[in-house]
């Protein structure tokens, strides 16, 4: 699986949205997506990726696209 | 109930725009609130962390109206089946809902509308009657706990001494306010003429932090759920000068949370208050002093100024040995009027004369620090708010028929085994819809065979071993 599929599958299962609708998700888009899921989505993430993100980064993480921005310093290339 | 005079030139709110109103700006809104509304109306009040929900939640207790809190995210028909069933003369909803609802706008303030609506005091109100909160509402009932004025105050009060509450204090807001602990802690803030920082966003947003350093934020309040995020977030890393307490209520922490956070308190000569409450006793019923917290870990405390806990055993006998397990039996000024479940409810009178059976199984120790240890009825604490499990299989039995179901779990995962492997995702969508909590706290498993006994009971005991089997 590619970076980018193992990416949105996180929020495809965490969210249980496609993945079209997967790719233009902002925080608190949908009810799924609130400080619980949120919990959820890193915790998926950093399973994926087999990485520890920091405080910071998990604050900013506020769109799907924000996100990849956030995980190439975690050398995650897309 | 307030005296916002005492401090006319204090600031009441900040918003998150920076906002800010004083405590003399607060009253004239109310003021103008209530000139268009006439007493002992009935209101609903579709509410956020703004201010103008807070507004109409305030100018309500103010000017003797009566006033349902509502979450603005409420789902529609669920909202539509409240109105049927309560027929209230006025909503209190944020003008980008207006167009949503039928009946003529009075009044328009801080982005929120008043409409009134076709009914004109349908039902009668209890000359006490003050508000009505939702308890375990989130499974869709419309049962509300019927709050009086003198609960409201007598609790408010309590608050306001036991965690020594004074102008000072910079609460920001980490709960809803259609959420009894939420609004407990706006309601004892305005008694003391604090200034309440007001948001929505949450713990994990960046705009969160940045609001709670820039407005120097003296205190916040979470739920077992907000700890844990705390924790991942590296809270403890945080620098946070400004904060000064840190309470805790909607459940039992783990002991282990209450430990962490109760040393860094001490290390940083902050406070942390882990209390007890229930909808049914206004808001707080319990705290434990903030000196004791890491010597009585894991203790819900002892009951709040002007308020006495029993246990009783099964004969309904009062226990007085320690660590013998009981009910625990509250008495206090802050122990509700009852539930309505109908329009026809609000009239009733004081049904329970302050005293609540809490559900809760608890001990307490030789110094008199209570424990809970268990529940006497079915139902679970998910992400702070409480759904019954009977409730919940009631729920998914009459959506679904013909289909087997069984619900059990602990605090946060709420386990559904049914008997139909097609339903699963159906009903965990369906649950998620109806109460409006996150999906991860839904385990939708398919169990071919629900356990019964000789008599047909569903064995829950029997189902914990499936707990952690991935659906």
């Amino acid at each position: 699986m590619s970076n980018l599929e193992k990416y949105t599958n996180a929020f495809v299962t965490c969210f249980e949205v496609d993945e079209e609708t997967a790719k233009r998700l902002k925080y608190q888009d949908i009810s799924a997506w609130d400080s619980v899921g949120h919990m959820g989505l890193i915790a998926a993430l950093e399973e994926a990726f087999d990485i520890m993100m920091e405080t910071d980064d998990i604050i900013d993480l506020s769109s799907f696209e924000k996100g990849k921005e956030i995980l190439s310093k975690y050398g995650i290339e897309f | 109930m307030w005296n916002f005079k005492s401090f006319e030139n204090n600031i009441a709110i900040v918003e998150e725009n920076s906002n800010s109103v004083t405590y003399a700006e607060l009253s004239k809104l109310c003021d103008d609130f209530l000139q268009h509304i006439p007493s002992r109306s009935l209101v609903f009040n579709l509410s956020s962390n703004c201010l103008g929900a807070l507004l109409g939640y305030v100018a309500c207790v103010q000017g003797k109206n009566v006033t349902l809190m509502l979450d603005d995210h409420i789902d529609k028909e669920l909202l539509s089946h409240f109105i049927l069933t309560y027929k209230p003369d006025y909503l209190w909803v944020p003008n980008n809902k207006n167009s949503e609802f039928g009946g003529r706008i009075v009044f328009s303030e801080c982005e929120y509308s008043l409409i009134k609506t076709s009914y004109d005091h349908e039902y009668p109100l209890y000359d006490e009657l003050a508000l009505l909160l939702t308890t375990s509402g989130s499974t869709g009932s419309p049962k509300f706990v019927r709050q009086s004025y003198k609960n409201l105050e007598a609790n408010t009060r309590a608050i306001a001494e036991y965690l020594h509450l004074d102008a000072s204090e910079r609460p920001i807001t980490t709960l809803p306010m259609n959420y009894t602990y939420g609004l407990s802690i706006i309601n004892s803030h305005l008694m003391v003429g604090a200034t309440i920082l007001l948001t929505d966003k949450t713990l994990m947003q960046r705009d969160f932090w940045n609001f709670m350093s820039d407005q120097h934020a003296t205190s916040l309040g979470g739920v077992p759920y907000t700890y844990e995020m705390l924790n991942r977030l590296m809270f403890f890393r945080r620098r946070l000068p400004d904060l000064r307490t840190m309470t805790q209520a909607g459940g039992k922490l783990l002991p282990e949370l209450h430990q962490k956070f109760a040393e860094y308190a001490e290390k940083e000569g902050k406070k942390f208050v882990v209390m007890y409450g229930q909808a049914e006793a206004t808001a707080r019923m319990a705290y434990l002093p903030p000196e004791m917290s890491l010597k009585k870990c894991g203790s819900m405390g002892i009951a709040i100024p002007g308020g006495k806990f029993e246990l009783h055993d099964e004969n309904n006998q009062v226990i007085t040995d320690t660590e013998t397990v009981g009910e625990l039996v509250y008495y206090g000024d802050n122990v509700t009027l009852g539930y309505a479940l109908s329009g026809e409810d609000l009239a009733k009178p004081d049904e329970r004369h302050g005293v609540l059976y809490t559900g809760d199984m608890a001990k307490f120790d030789k110094d008199g620090y209570f424990y809970v240890v268990g529940r006497k009825k079915r139902f679970l604490k998910i992400f702070g708010n409480r759904v019954g499990l009977d409730e919940t299989e009631r729920l998914i039995k009459s959506k679904y028929s013909n289909v087997e179901c069984a619900c059990s779990g602990k605090d946060d995962a709420l386990y559904v085994f049914v008997n139909n492997s097609d339903l699963c995702s159906d009903i965990k969508k369906y649950l998620v819809e109806k109460t409006k909590l996150n999906p991860v706290a839904f385990h939708v498993q398919f169990l071919e065979q629900i356990p019964k006994n000789e008599v047909g009971k569903t064995m829950y005991k029997e189902l914990e071993k499936f707990y952690d089997k991935v659906c």
